[in-house]
């Protein structure tokens, strides 16, 4: 039994089906990269594990306890699975430092010196310690996107969804948000990401899943599936990727 | 000043009138001469074949041509009101501003106009709670939600379409004769009608103030409530915390709109035999025949709505300049 257990997940939105049975399992301190071309249902898992989307059929197990369907208290269930987002959705009104602190406060109900001094060691983990008092819109994206990590690992996830978190920003910022997800992988964190970032997935990922169609059309390891991919789609797809210049071969 | 006027021959008012007439177009055609002299320059330029210098003036005849119509139609608009205010030997004037009437009477206007204001303070307040209520409400979710949305529906359209007028003479009138409310409160006494004035206005304005609430939280993007779901905050909680704050900074021009037009409908609770600035305006100004005092009150009510506005727009200004960025 794994930690994370997708079993024919179904999800339609009117009369169109995003995921049409999809089976996956991750085992705990695994990190799984989900790759695949745009809307193949990549997010829309994401969102559904997270119960941001109600699924149709199917059932998703977390640690043994089923999270997805009627009697589901989804409120409770988001303590244990955080989600970053393309993006980042820091809020606004708020400091760097209030944003990691609202859900450790309200949702938790946490003493505020523990949650203050907690999002302090955090911040500066990631190095941004000084930027503790800024609003949002004086940092960079790849700040704001670090802080949005940040923000999801203060209510001490058992699990961390991460949803193309590198796709909204320049290139240039890429590497410092890349490096702190590594860093979590290293640490033992159990991550389902969603990713473009090719070369990264290889470098990180414990397991790789090509979706197509809202189905999981091959898994395997790194080395196996971007190396040597089985079936002709995940070849036709990595084969674009390369041209593209988004992955070096190996 | 106005003794001498109205001692003067009637008809009087008309020659210094036509010379008022002569001066302000002799003032509005200064900028046609320099039109005219650019003009010439340029004539002359295109005769000695100088292209660019033609250019140059024929510009600055056109800028001078259009300084003249701007100044001139201002002018004219001006002159339009000072002619006003002389005709009949004055007596426009003196209707409007007899000075003498107007610095007797303003403090009287000034002590009733408390009233407005006591009314309007406490109608805001009650508005502001009020219409946030309504407005989550109508945003409630679900199936549960739905006869809470409806009625919340129910109620801005009814109290919006109502006149306000109608409303306060209801409440005013209605509820003390429905006797459901005790015409006097052991140990206060009788309730003031400036408390049904309030009451009539918390509901008129609650409507609208409610619409400005629901269009606000709607405008935030719906992925912050996504991001605050996502990190457990229950729906009251995001709202608290996440929607609310960012709706409220957004609406602060459409809400003190409301609020200036709030305070300018204090002036209705007449009907009901308040006596705020308005009505004793009215009554001063019938005593004297003259409405000077209601004047008075109108230039009041001006006076307090511009500082209001200048401060919407601050608020405005530096919230955009926070949140441009981010989300």
């Amino acid at each position: 039994m794994a930690f994370l257990e997708i079993r024919n997940v179904v999800k339609n939105f009117g009369a169109t089906e995003v995921l049409r049975g999809i089976d996956l399992s991750i085992e705990e301190h695994q990190v799984v990269c989900l790759i695949g071309p745009s809307g193949c249902g990549k997010s829309t898992l994401l969102r559904c594990i997270n119960g941001l989307e109600p699924i149709s059929s199917g059932e998703i197990l977390l640690d043994d306890d089923r999270i997805s369907g009627p009697g589901v208290e989804v409120d409770r269930l988001r303590r244990d699975i955080g989600i970053v987002f393309q993006s980042f959705n820091l809020f606004p009104h708020m400091t760097v430092l209030e944003n990691i602190m609202l859900a450790p406060l309200k949702v938790l109900n946490k003493a505020r010196q523990e949650v203050h001094a907690d999002a302090m060691v955090l911040l500066n983990r990631i190095g941004m310690a000084e930027k503790a008092t800024e609003y949002p819109d004086r940092l960079s994206g790849g700040q704001q996107q670090r802080v949005a990590i940040v923000r999801a690992l203060a209510m001490r996830p058992k699990v961390l969804l991460l949803d193309e978190i590198t796709s909204a920003l320049d290139p240039e910022l890429v590497a410092e948000v890349l490096a702190i997800v590594r860093d979590l992988a290293t640490r033992g964190m159990t991550m389902l990401l969603a990713t473009h970032e090719m070369g990264f997935a290889r470098d990180v990922a414990s397991k790789i899943c090509f979706l197509v169609d809202g189905q999981v059309y091959e898994q395997g390891s790194p080395e196996r599936l971007l190396g040597h991919p089985e079936r002709d789609r995940t070849r036709a797809f990595l084969k674009r990727v390369m041209d593209a210049g988004r992955m070096q071969p190996r | 000043m106005r003794d001498s006027v109205a001692a003067a021959a009637p008809g009087r008012w008309i020659q210094p009138a036509i010379w008022l007439v002569v001066a302000a177009t002799a003032v509005s055609l200064w900028p046609a001469g320099a039109a005219a002299l650019n003009w010439q320059a340029k004539i002359r330029a295109v005769r000695d074949g100088r292209t660019v210098d033609a250019r140059i003036a024929s510009a600055a005849a056109a800028e001078w041509a259009y300084i003249t119509l701007g100044y001139a139609a201002a002018g004219l608009l001006a002159l339009g009101v000072v002619l006003f205010l002389l005709a009949n030997d004055m007596a426009v004037g003196r209707t409007f501003f007899y000075l003498p009437l107007m610095a007797e009477k303003y403090d009287l206007v000034l002590r009733a106009f408390a009233n407005n204001v006591f009314i309007f303070v406490v109608a805001e307040i009650f508005v502001l709670v009020l219409g946030l209520v309504v407005a989550i409400g109508r945003l409630l979710p679900g199936r549960a939600g739905r006869p809470v949305r409806m009625l919340a529906v129910f109620y801005c359209d009814f109290f919006r379409g109502m006149p306000a007028v109608v409303t306060i003479f209801l409440v005013g009138f209605g509820l003390p004769l429905s006797g459901i409310i005790p015409g006097a409160i052991p140990g206060i006494g009788k309730i003031p009608l400036t408390w049904y004035a309030v009451i009539a206005l918390t509901l008129t304005y609650g409507a609208y103030v409610a619409e400005v609430y629901r269009s606000g939280i709607e405008s935030i993007h719906w992925s912050q409530m996504a991001a605050a779901r996502s990190l457990g905050l229950s729906y009251f909680q995001a709202l608290r915390y996440v929607i609310v704050p960012q709706a409220v900074r957004r609406i602060t021009a459409p809400l003190l709109n409301d609020f200036i037009g709030l305070q300018k409908d204090t002036a209705l609770v007449s009907v009901i035999g308040v006596i705020d600035g308005f009505n004793q305006a009215r009554i001063i100004a019938s005593n004297a025949f003259n409405l000077s005092a209601v004047t008075i009150i109108a230039i009041i009510f001006v006076l307090i709505t511009i500082p209001q506005a200048r401060f919407a727009d601050k608020l405005l200004e530096r919230d955009q300049r926070r949140m441009r960025a981010a989300s």
